[in-house]
């Protein structure tokens, strides 16, 4: 703004610093800028390209067309049942997740002794790297001599689920191991952060106008806090879409295609079977979902997000 | 339920108003204590597990610790499998990536938040647009590149060059919200004072940064760390596995019935954890208010 003001004066020395204002300015950018041509446009046009092509990496590929959306439209068995699997799992895992944070959060903010520690041990199962933490659910939730079963025996007497070992309960395992390492993680230190945001003036004014506890946690922090809600549930959909490393690690897609999400369904048809052409298609196609749900999400936040500084 | 019930005591509703707060306080603590030994149950039982002998791993019903601990698994572990091996060259991923991540993101993101020019706008929602970009659409024409043009595959190069690329959007992002905390007086000061763009940024605001750097330098650490897709498509020997890959390498080796490998297993997955669980602890501090400050909340 002050360089504006001085053109009129000397406007060849500000015209001077300012273009160096703007070389300094993308000599800075400068490594995104290369890394976002070499490393993301092109090959997201290449992806498009080879999206229309059979290509197994070493012959030459060839054009097909549409060949390959009709096929996983219409031919692939997988293709379906893979997002729909897709879908129970961040459907039931992105609203859990989201809430038992935000719990975890309110409960950490309430202002008493100790809490630093119980922070501390809610944060420390995001620490654990996915690997290994999947290997240790597969451990725990072993059905014959696993201690969470032996648990559930002890406790309601009634046979429990084989979890990794049957179809329709590993999608319930995969999620029960997402909840414990995700819940306490980032995503909980962002609603404290987003909590303590909270002006005490807010709350003050609600004591005065004789609002219980329950009714300022409804009507001051929840609506001042949305924006943090919908930050957290837009990454935490991205996130769970794209699981694949536990589902791999864990049963590599099985028991019986249980766990075959997408994105597994892509990595198989591209490093399993070197169908890049397919490949390449499927991977468009999980784009242009995610960021359609993005988009929409971003229309329905007109009509929930309350942005504070908009409105004062 | 928030954070006004330290303030209840004084205002004078009397015995009810107190015994309430009472009340309210011990829930929050068996809330808090209940949720905490469910959260820490799983490394309970990786830890007991990882000092039982092999056959003891299998046993119905499961013993809670076990009958002698066999400190001796770890040292086993390092010659059942080349753990050590792993672990080096996860290390030196880090080390490759990390510092990276950091100056090419502080560069950007100095730019993004301390710059006027024009594209500046354009630019950084191009960039948050690429988080949405699942990660398959970019990996597989880089993998036919790397593969066709470069001869990468089985090497680290495809998994180094991101980092310096401005190390990701998240990262980028994050920087940006922290710098945008850091009052603009401080530059213009400078900037009177004869300091050029890169002096303000190398001697006021990176030091100013400290508590956004570490929590990027923590995050990143985790990610290559914990990184299981990348190295999973581009690495194929074992000499060349980082810890992760190891890690499924050694879960997916039949089991021989005589000497179940469980408790090796859980040895090596504390081996892996433990870098990571050590390394936030001694950044914690800088950490949360790293979160904190950038105001990272939407």
């Amino acid at each position: 703004m002050a360089e504006q003001t001085a053109a009129g004066s000397r406007p060849r020395r500000v015209s001077a610093s300012r273009r160096r204002h703007v070389v300094e300015a993308y000599l800075y950018m400068a490594p995104w800028l290369v890394g976002y041509v070499a490393l993301t446009l092109v090959p997201v046009l290449l992806s498009l390209y080879y999206s229309f092509t059979t290509y197994d990496v070493i012959s030459p590929e060839k054009w097909v067309g549409l060949g390959n959306f009709v096929e996983a439209f219409t031919k692939d068995d997988q293709f379906w049942p893979s997002l729909a699997k897709t879908a129970y799992y961040a459907g039931v895992t992105v609203p859990l997740g989201v809430v038992g944070s935000l719990l975890l959060a309110v409960l950490l903010n309430v202002k008493v002794r100790g809490t630093s520690i119980f922070r501390t041990l809610f944060f420390m199962p995001s620490l654990v790297p996915v690997v290994a933490a999947t290997v240790l659910w597969f451990w725990l939730l072993q059905p014959d001599w696993g201690p969470i079963n032996r648990l559930l025996y002890q406790t309601t007497g009634i046979t429990p689920p084989r979890w990794f070992q049957d179809p329709s309960w590993t999608i319930p395992a995969l999620i029960s191991l997402a909840l414990w390492s995700s819940v306490g993680g980032t995503r909980m230190i962002i609603f404290l952060a987003g909590l303590q945001g909270v002006s005490e003036e807010l709350y003050d004014a609600a004591k005065v106008d004789g609002a219980g506890s329950w009714a300022r946690f409804r009507h001051v922090t929840l609506p001042m806090i949305t924006p943090t809600i919908f930050f957290n549930l837009v990454l935490g959909i991205i996130g769970a879409l794209q699981v694949f490393t536990p589902a791999l690690v864990a049963t590599e897609g099985g028991p019986a295609y249980a766990t075959w999400f997408y994105a597994l369904h892509i990595y198989k048809n591209a490093f399993g079977f070197f169908n890049m052409g397919y490949a390449s298609a499927l991977a468009w196609l999980f784009a242009v979902l995610i960021i359609t749900l993005t988009w929409v999400q971003m229309r329905l936040a007109r009509t929930w997000v309350y942005y504070a500084a908009e409105n004062e | 339920m928030d954070a006004t019930i330290a303030l209840d005591r004084t205002t004078s509703r009397g015995k009810a108003a107190e015994r309430w707060r009472t009340l309210v306080l011990a829930l929050t603590y068996a809330g808090l204590s209940a949720l905490g030994l469910l959260f820490c149950f799983p490394f309970f039982w990786t830890i007991s597990s990882s000092l039982k002998t092999g056959p003891e791993t299998h046993f119905v019903p499961p013993t809670v610790l076990p009958a002698v601990p066999q400190w001796a698994n770890y040292v086993r572990i390092w010659s059942a499998q080349p753990v050590a091996t792993w672990l080096t060259n996860s290390a030196f991923v880090v080390v490759a990536t990390v510092p990276g991540a950091i100056i090419t993101a502080t560069l950007v993101a100095y730019a993004f938040a301390r710059f006027d020019y024009p594209g500046r706008d354009f630019f950084f929602m191009l960039m948050l647009s690429t988080l949405m970009l699942p990660y398959e659409v970019t990996l597989i024409p880089q993998y036919i590149i790397y593969q066709k043009y470069f001869g990468w595959i089985n090497t680290y190069w495809p998994l180094i060059i991101p980092s310096w690329a401005g190390g990701g959007a998240f990262t980028i992002f994050l920087l940006r919200q922290f710098l945008m905390t850091i009052p603009r007086d401080l530059d213009d000061a400078a900037r009177v004072d004869g300091a050029s763009s890169w002096t303000i940024l190398w001697r006021i605001l990176i030091p100013l940064c400290r508590p956004a750097l570490a929590t990027v330098a923590i995050l990143e650490f985790l990610r290559q760390w914990n990184d299981f897709l990348g190295p999973f498509v581009y690495l194929n020997t074992p000499e060349l596995f980082t810890m992760a890959l190891g890690l499924r390498f050694f879960q997916t080796l039949p089991e021989s019935t005589q000497e179940p490998k469980t408790h090796l297993l859980m040895t090596a997955t504390i081996l892996m954890a433990l870098p990571a669980i050590l390394l936030f602890f001694s950044f914690q501090r800088y950490f949360v208010r790293g979160i904190v400050m950038s105001g990272l909340k939407g």
